[in-house]
C-alpha cells in the first residue's frame, strides 16, 4: 500500500471516528422541535431548556462534585499505591499490581450488579458518597497506570542529592519528588474525573432517584429524545476538549499517555 | 531485609482496603448467589437452555466481528501515527483521544441521530435517489456494530502505535537499502515484529466487547441481546439475583480465561 493511500484510508477513518461529535453541533441550534437535519433554522432554545430546567442543572452539579471527590480520592490511594508497585519488592507484589488493575478488565455491569447488592444492605443506594467510593475502584486503575509509567521514567538521582545536602524525607518528597510528577499527576487526576463524569453503568444502580447527568442522558434517550440532549452533548464535548487540553499542556504529553 | 519486604507495602494499604471491601467481597459475594440452596440449577440454566445460549453465541459473535473490524481500521492508524511527523502525530492523536473520552452516551445519542429511519443518512440517501426506502441502520445487529467499533477502535490504534514505534528505524533503511519495495518492507519488518503490539489490541478490544452493556441497550433496539443486557435485566426487572449471578459468573470467567490466556501467550512470544 502506497503512504498515499494510507492517507486516504485515514482520513476515511478519522471521518467516521470525528462525524458523531461534529453531527451534534448543528442540531443542538436547530429551531425544530423533532430532530431534523439539516436544521430549518438556528436557534439558541435547546440550551435555555437546559439551563431552565432545574433537573438537568442539578444532574450536572451532582455529577461535577462526584468526579471532583473520585479524582481526589483516586489520587490519595492510587499514588501511594503506585509509589510502593513501583519503587518497592515485597511478596505479593504481582498480585496487588493484578487486582490494582482489575476493574478495567472485570465487566462493569458485574461489579455494578454487585455494589447494588451491597449498598441495598447497607442503605447506601442514591448516596452520593456510595458512587464516589464505587468511581474510585473504577478510576484507580488509570491513576495506578499513569503515575507508574511516570515513576519509571523518574531518575532518582535528583533525590539522593537533596537528601545528600541534608533534606530531610519528607521535604525530599514535597520539594523535590511530587513537583517532578506533577504532569503525571495532573493526568491522572483528570483521567480520573472524566471516568467519573461519563460514568453510566454503576449510575444506573447506584444512583437511586438521585441523577448524574449521564443517568439523566440516558433516561432521556430512552423517553423523549429532543434536541436538549444535543445541546448537552456539545457541551459535553466541549468540557473534554478543555480537558485534553489542560492534560497536554499541563499533564505528560498525549502521545507519553499512550505506551 | 524481610522486613522491608513487608513494609515496602505499607503506603498500598488504603488502596488495597478499598479493593478489597468494594471490589473483591461484593463480587464475590454476588457470585455467591449463583450456587445459593446448593445446586447447580441456574448454571444448566444459564448453559443449558436454547434461548440463554443463544445471548452467550451473540455476544462472542458480536465481540470477534467488532475485534477484526478493529483491527482492520486501527491497525493503519496507528501505522500512520506512528510513522508520520511529530506535530502531525499530536493532531491525529487529539482526534482518537477526543472521541474516547466524549461520553459514551453523547456518541450513542449521535449514532441514534445518524443512523434513523429519518436520519441523516437516510435522508441524504433517498433524497439524492440512491435507495427508495430507508436502510435499517438502527435498532438492529448493524446498528451495534457500527457504535461498539466506533467507542473500542481508541483501544486498538493506542496500542498498534507503540508496537509501530518500537520497530527499530535500522532495519527499514536496511531494508529499503537492499531494494524492498514497501509493501514488501511492511510485510516481512513491520507486521512480524508488530504482532504482539496487535495482539494485545485484539484481546483488549475482544474483552471489553464482552461485558458492552451501553451500546447494545440503546443501538440494539430490545433486539440484539448481549449477556451485559440480560444480566441488567435479570436484576432490574426479572429481580432474579441467582440467575443474573450464574450469568455473571460465566461471563467473568470467560473474560479472564481470554485475558490470562492471551498474557500467557504473549509473554512467551515476547522471550522467544
Amino acid at each position: 500500500m502506497s503512504r498515499r493511500a494510507l492517507i486516504v484510508a485515514c482520513a476515511a477513518i478519522y471521518l467516521f471516528l470525528m462525524l458523531p461529535l461534529l453531527v451534534v453541533f448543528p442540531i443542538s441550534l436547530s429551531s425544530a422541535a423533532y430532530m431534523q437535519f439539516p436544521p430549518p433554522g438556528l436557534s439558541w432554545q435547546w440550551y435555555e431548556r437546559y439551563f431552565d430546567d432545574p433537573q438537568w442543572i442539578d444532574a450536572t452539579i451532582r455529577s461535577l462534585y462526584i468526579g471532583v471527590a473520585t479524582a481526589i480520592l483516586a489520587l490519595a490511594l492510587g499514588v501511594p499505591l503506585a509509589f510502593s508497585l513501583v519503587r518497592t519488592k515485597f511478596i505479593g507484589r504481582v498480585l496487588v499490581d493484578r487486582l490494582a488493575l482489575a476493574p478495567l478488565i472485570v465487566p462493569t455491569i458485574i461489579l455494578s450488579v454487585s455494589l447494588y447488592g451491597l449498598f441495598a444492605k447497607l442503605k447506601l443506594i442514591g448516596e452520593w458518597y456510595g458512587l464516589v467510593v464505587a468511581h474510585t475502584v473504577l478510576a484507580l486503575p488509570f491513576v495506578v497506570l499513569v503515575m507508574s509509567a511516570g515513576l519509571r521514567d523518574f531518575d532518582r538521582g535528583l533525590e539522593q542529592a537533596a537528601e545528600g545536602l541534608g533534606a530531610s524525607r519528607t521535604r525530599t518528597l514535597l520539594r523535590v519528588t511530587l513537583p517532578l510528577l506533577r504532569p503525571s499527576l495532573v493526568s491522572a487526576g483528570l483521567l480520573a474525573f472524566l471516568s467519573s463524569f461519563d460514568e453510566l453503568v454503576v449510575a444506573l444502580f447506584l444512583a437511586g432517584p438521585n441523577m448524574t447527568l449521564p443517568k439523566k442522558m440516558f433516561d432521556n434517550i430512552l423517553m423523549e429524545i429532543d434536541p436538549t440532549i444535543a445541546a448537552v452533548s456539545v457541551m459535553q464535548i466541549l468540557l473534554v476538549s478543555v480537558v485534553l487540553v489542560l492534560i497536554g499542556r499541563f499533564g505528560r504529553g498525549l502521545s507519553g499517555s499512550a505506551r | 531485609m524481610s522486613l522491608r519486604r513487608l513494609t515496602g507495602l505499607g503506603p498500598a494499604l488504603p488502596a488495597l482496603a478499598l479493593l478489597f471491601v468494594f471490589f473483591l467481597f461484593p463480587v464475590v459475594r454476588m457470585l455467591g448467589f449463583s450456587i445459593e440452596g446448593g445446586t447447580l440449577e441456574w448454571y444448566s440454566k444459564a448453559l443449558g437452555q436454547g434461548l440463554y445460549l443463544q445471548v452467550f453465541w451473540n455476544t462472542f459473535e458480536i465481540a470477534l466481528i467488532v475485534t477484526v473490524i478493529c483491527l482492520l481500521l486501527g491497525y493503519p492508524l496507528g501505522f500512520l501515527l506512528a510513522t508520520t511527523t511529530p506535530g502531525w502525530a499530536t493532531l491525529g492523536f487529539i482526534f482518537v483521544l477526543l472521541p474516547l473520552w466524549t461520553s459514551v452516551l453523547v456518541r450513542t445519542y449521535a449514532w441514534m441521530v445518524l443512523l434513523g429511519r429519518n436520519g441523516v443518512f437516510n435522508r441524504m440517501l433517498l433524497e439524492s435517489g440512491v435507495i427508495a426506502d430507508p436502510l435499517p441502520l438502527l435498532n438492529n445487529f448493524t446498528g451495534v456494530l457500527i457504535g461498539m467499533v466506533h467507542v473500542l477502535l481508541p483501544y486498538m490504534v493506542l496500542p498498534v502505535y507503540g508496537a509501530v514505534r518500537r520497530v527499530d528505524p535500522a532495519l527499514v533503511a536496511a531494508a529499503e537499502g537492499l531494494g524492498a519495495s514497501n509493501a514488501r518492507i511492511f510485510r516481512r519488518v513491520y507486521l512480524p515484529l508488530t504482532l504482539p503490539g496487535i495482539f494485545a489490541g485484539a484481546v483488549i478490544v475482544f474483552v471489553l466487547s464482552l461485558g458492552f452493556f451501553i451500546t447494545p441497550a440503546l443501538l440494539g433496539g430490545g433486539r440484539v441481546m448481549m449477556l451485559a443486557v440480560l444480566i441488567e435485566q435479570q436484576v432490574h426487572e426479572t429481580l432474579n439475583w441467582a440467575f443474573a449471578a450464574a450469568l455473571s459468573a460465566v461471563l467473568l470467567a470467560v473474560t479472564l480465561l481470554v485475558y490470562t490466556v492471551a498474557q500467557r501467550y504473549s509473554r512467551t512470544a515476547a522471550e522467544t
